[in-house]
Formats: C-alpha cells, structure tokens, sequence
C-alpha cells in the first residue's frame, strides 16, 4: 500500500486510530465517568445515614418542644426553640440583605456604566463571597456586640448573616436583570417613562422570578450555616420568640451543640436536627430550582 | 397605584415638571448608589473591627503572635497562631489535592461526556454536594468517615510509613488530619466543578472542531483544546476552594482533636485549624480569649481575602471567563 493510498483511506475508517491511542482515550473516559461517581457517592452516603439515623426521633415531640428542663442522660426533648430561632434570624437576615442587594445590583447594572466605583463594587462583591463565614460571625462579635456591648441576640445572628447572603443575592439578581432585554427599556423610554420608574415597573417585573430563585438559594446558604449564630446568637436550651433580646437558638447550631454531648440520646436530637436542616434546606433548593426551570425570564412574559 | 395608572393612560409622565421628574430619579439613583457603597463599607468595616478589638488582646500577649505553639489566653495569656495557621494550610492543601482532580473530571464530564439531556440534572447533583450545611458534614464526618478511615490508614501507615505524612506509632487513624482533609474536599468540590465546567462551556466550538476535523480522539481533542484554554479558569477555580477550605469552621470543628501542635502525620491525631479553634474556644474565651480569637480571625481573614483576590483577578483578566464567576 503506498503511503497516498494510505492517507486517502484514513478518514473514512476509525480502524486507523491506533490501539494506544484508543486505549488511552478509553481509559480516560473511564477515569472521567470514575471521578463523577466519586462525587455522588459522600451525597448518597450523607442523605443516607442523615435519614437512616434521623427517623429515630423524627416525631411530634421533636417538633413541639425545647430542650428546657431535658436532663444530660434523658431522651425527649426537641428543637422546637432552635427551629423558631432559625426562621426568625433567617428572616430578618433576608430583610436586611434583600434590599440591600437589589439595590446594589441595579446599581451595577443601570447605572454603573462600567466606572471606577461600579467596577470597584463587583469586584468586591466577588472578594465578599469567600469571606469565611466565621469572620463574618466575627465581625458581628466584635462590632455589635464587644464594641457597641449589645447583647447577644437573634438579631445579631441574623446581621452575621445576611453578610453572608448579600453578595450571593447582588450576583444572581445582577445576572437576571442583565437578561431582561433592552428593547423593554427602550420602548418604556420612548413613552416618557422616566429611567427608575421603568426599572421599578418594567425591568424588576420581568426579571422577578429570577430573582426570586436567587434570594430563596441565599437563604438556603445561610439557613445551614452554624460559624457566624454561634458567635452572636450564643446558645440557649429554652423557647425565645424575641430575636431582639437575649441569646436564642439556631437548628445548625442545636445539631453542633448536641453532636458534641457524649450521651446517645444527644447524638440521637443532632441526627434528627440534621434531618429537619436537611429538609428545610433542600426543599428550599428545589423549590427555587423548580421556580427557575418553570419560570425561565428568557422565555417568560 | 394612581400615579401608575396615569402614565399608562397616555405619559402624563412627560409633563410632569422636570424638577419632579429628576428628584425622584435623583432619589432613586442615590438609593441604589448608597446600597453598594454600603456593601463597600461593609467590607471596610470587617478589617477595622477585627483589627479593633484584637489590639487589646495583641498588648496582653505574653508570647509571640507569630511564633509561639500554644494557645493559653485564657490562663497564662500566651497565644501564637503558628500551629493553627500550619494545620489550616495543611487540611486545606490535603482538601485541594484530593477535590481538584476530582472537580476537573466531574466538570469534564457534565461539558464533554454526559449525554446532553442528562447533563444539566447531572450538575444540578453535584450543586446539591454544596447545599448540604456544614455542620452535617461534619457529623457525617464524625459518625461514618472517621470509623471507615481507620483500616486504610493503618495500612498506609504500614507500608508506607516512611513517608512522612504517613508517618507516625501507636494511635493510627481516628480524628485525623486525613479525615478534615476528605471532608474538606467534599464541600470545596461543587465550586471547584461548577466555575471549571463555565469555563469548558466556553471553549471555543470552532477549536473543538478544528481538533476533532484532524482525527484526535476525544481525549485528544480535550488536551489539545480544551485544557489550555481552561486551565487558567481551573486554577483560579482551585483557589477559590482553597479559600473556602480555609474558611471551613463548623464540620472540621468537630474532626479535629484540637491539639496544639506542628506535626505533618496526617494519619495520627493531630491538628487544628484557625477556624475551628474559634468554634471550638468561643465557649469560655475570657475577654482576652476572645480578643486572641478575634486575632487569630483577622488572620484567617486576610488570607483568604487574598486567596480569593487573586483568584478574582485571574477570572476577570479573561473576558470570556466573565460568566463563570458563580
């Protein structure tokens, strides 16, 4: 076979792709599909044992009560005290960071125009998404409660966190506001419209699912977080519905709190905590997920 | 809503006085301008305080900062950061060299080898990796890892021993290095996945044709094509893991033994973190204690700031990376 011969058969047949070469490229595959499996496998073992040993004391009394009066040895008692903590501090958390983080992104994408400070303000933002959540527990510590000596409460937690949501909710409402076509804009203008009443009836309207989805996914973040309530909000085995005054609870940290008592009823509450967290936050996941995919802006009004 | 229905009535809005007009632009303008200066002054804020109340403490140190081993501000008012910054550099470096490998594969899979349907539910998998809290990591890690760990390590121990991270006699396995490590790696993964599958995303279609159109296999074409132009995407990817690793508090919290000391063995009971001793000392820090531990955060703080600007920087110097930055 001469070698013109050769090259002319080459493309039309596989066969000519050496054996090295196409072993190599099959044992990459393999490694590639390996590394996959690998990673789902902790997600399949975590849910698993999470709601194999979590069901135990999955039941109303779990539910409905606080850890007051529960002796070191007893069984019973419940998280009911750190379920109320988290909604509370998640809320107010959300107060704070919502606004603020719409704003922000507004700012980025309406009037930023790509200047210094716009620029200065999405890199930070970026810079503020690796802050570690204990620094920003931290900070509250130091800030709030050593330097202005209020005491330790729901509502500091909550400011520890919507540190921690801010640059989450700025970025995905940032993303979704820039989707929202110009020629929406552009014909709000041509009416008369000035520019913040087309972004507040216009722009904000269209892109509002998204947005949506975003703040759901932030909350979901830092409703499991422990680092940061644990520095403000200290810990508390009794029912305080005030976030305002005096330590309060937290269902990450009730899980921390009693996966560090050395008794099997205690490991048994941090189980099922795990599970309520793991509940709450995932059904926070889908939910925002389903609203995503049900509700895409690009496609959407 | 009056006013709404005017403007939608026929534009009143253009004859509204000028002045009106341009308050309530002016108004809305500040608004949004303030929030991000406020999100600015946040960050501001963050090092001023840490440094703040950290001083104080800094005066009473009795040690060196820097130098010393010991952690003693409650008592003896001696505290050195030096054993936990090296056990926070060590479970993270062990994090990073488990999870990159992995993370790299598992991007490569969902960009270029899942089937096209399956690939968006198949990420969406692997973002659930990073849903999960902390705190139940490290009760997974505590309750299944640390027992599964235990006949591994001993055989590493005693084959390779000589090696001297596997190094080390009597208490093998356990609340290891190792264990944090594994943990680690498991919550850095989703990260380090999600921004190097953007940047495979965005490989240029034409190069990926250009190299199949030559009769590279698909392995080929992924180490002529799509590696090099993800490779700085990856990087950064990595060390915006390695930031969170060394952030990480909660779940290494409870897999440390919290021990005081400088020692590599990563199978023997060992280490700590920065983080984690925050956590873990935070209970009965004395005013001092917690000024010492405001400190040792205001450390941790400006490491990872810098880890994570560099790895910024690195993301935004490409434009076509601008997308990936999740």
């Amino acid at each position: 076979m001469t070698l013109q011969q050769e090259a002319a058969r080459r493309p039309r047949g596989v066969q000519h792709i050496s054996t090295g070469r196409r072993v190599k490229d099959r044992f990459v595959q393999g490694l590639v599909y390996l590394a996959f499996a690998m990673a789902v496998v902790p997600l399949v073992s975590v849910l698993w044992l999470v709601i194999s040993n979590g069901l135990a004391r999955f039941d109303l009394e779990f539910m409905t009560h606080s850890m007051r009066g529960i002796g070191a040895r007893d069984a019973g008692g419940g998280a009911y005290h750190a379920i109320i903590g988290t909604v509370e501090q998640v809320l107010l958390a959300s107060a704070i960071s919502v606004p603020i983080g719409l704003l922000t992104a507004i700012y980025l994408v309406e009037y930023g125009n790509g200047g210094r400070l716009s620029r200065a303000i999405s890199f930070f933002v970026d810079v503020m998404t690796g802050v570690p959540s204990v620094v920003a527990g931290l900070f509250i510590l130091a800030f709030w409660i050593l330097f202005l000596g209020m005491p330790y409460s729901g509502w500091a937690g909550a400011m520890a966190l919507s540190i921690l949501m801010m640059p989450t909710v700025v970025r995905s409402t940032e993303e979704m506001l820039r989707l929202v076509p110009a020629d929406l804009r552009e014909a709000s203008y041509a009416l008369g419209v000035p520019k913040w009443r087309t972004i507040m009836k216009i722009v904000l309207p269209t892109a509002f699912t998204g947005i949506v989805t975003g703040v759901m996914l932030a909350v979901a973040r830092v409703a499991g977080e422990t680092a940061p309530i644990l520095l403000t909000v200290f810990f508390t085995d009794s029912i305080n519905n005030d976030p305002f005054s005096g330590p309060q609870m937290g269902l990450p940290l009730y899980v921390f709190d009693q996966a560090a008592r050395p008794n099997d009823t205690a490991i048994d509450r941090a189980w099922t905590g795990a599970l309520t967290l793991i509940l709450i936050v995932m059904l926070l996941n889908l939910v925002a997920r389903l609203i995503a995919w049900w509700r895409a802006p690009a496609k959407g009004r | 809503m009056t006013t709404d229905t005017k403007i939608r009535d026929g534009g009143p809005a253009m004859r509204r006085s000028a002045s009106r007009r341009t308050s309530g632009e002016g108004l809305f303008k500040f608004l949004a301008t303030a929030a991000g200066v406020v999100l600015l002054a946040i960050m501001a804020a963050i090092a001023v305080f840490l440094i703040a109340e950290a001083i104080p403490a800094l005066q009473a140190n009795k040690g060196g900062f820097f130098t010393d081993l010991v952690w003693e501000p409650n008592s003896s008012q001696v505290f050195g950061i030096g054993a936990l910054a090296f056990g926070t550099v060590l479970s993270s470096g062990i994090a990073l060299v488990i999870a990159t490998p992995i993370a790299v594969g598992v991007a490569l899979f969902i960009s270029h080898y899942a089937p096209r349907r399956l690939a968006g539910p198949l990420g969406y998998l692997i973002d659930l990796l990073a849903a999960v809290p902390s705190v139940i990591y490290g009760l997974w890690g505590l309750a299944f890892l640390v027992p599964l760990l235990r006949e591994p390590s001993r055989w590493l121990n005693e084959h390779f021993g000589w090696f001297p991270l596997f190094a080390g006699e009597g208490a093998i396995g356990g609340k290891t290095m190792l264990a944090g490590g594994i943990v680690l790696a498991i919550m850095i993964l989703p990260i380090i996945a999600a921004i190097s599958r953007e940047v495979f995303l965005q490989v240029p279609r034409m190069n990926e044709e250009a190299a199949l159109a030559l009769g590279a296999t698909r392995w080929e074409m992924i180490r002529m094509a799509v590696l090099p132009f993800g490779r700085p995407g990856v990087i950064s990817a990595a060390m915006l893991g390695l930031g969170r690793a060394m952030g990480e508090t909660i779940a290494v919290a409870l897999i440390f033994p919290a021990t005081f000391d400088i020692s590599v063995q990563i199978l023997t009971p060992h280490g700590n973190s920065i983080a984690a001793n925050i956590a873990n000392g935070f209970g009965e820090a004395t005013p001092i204690g917690r000024g010492a531990l405001i400190a040792s955060g205001l450390v941790l703080f400006v490491i990872t700031l810098l880890v994570n600007m560099a790895a910024r920087m690195i993301i935004n110097r490409r434009k076509e990376y601008a997308r990936a930055g999740a």
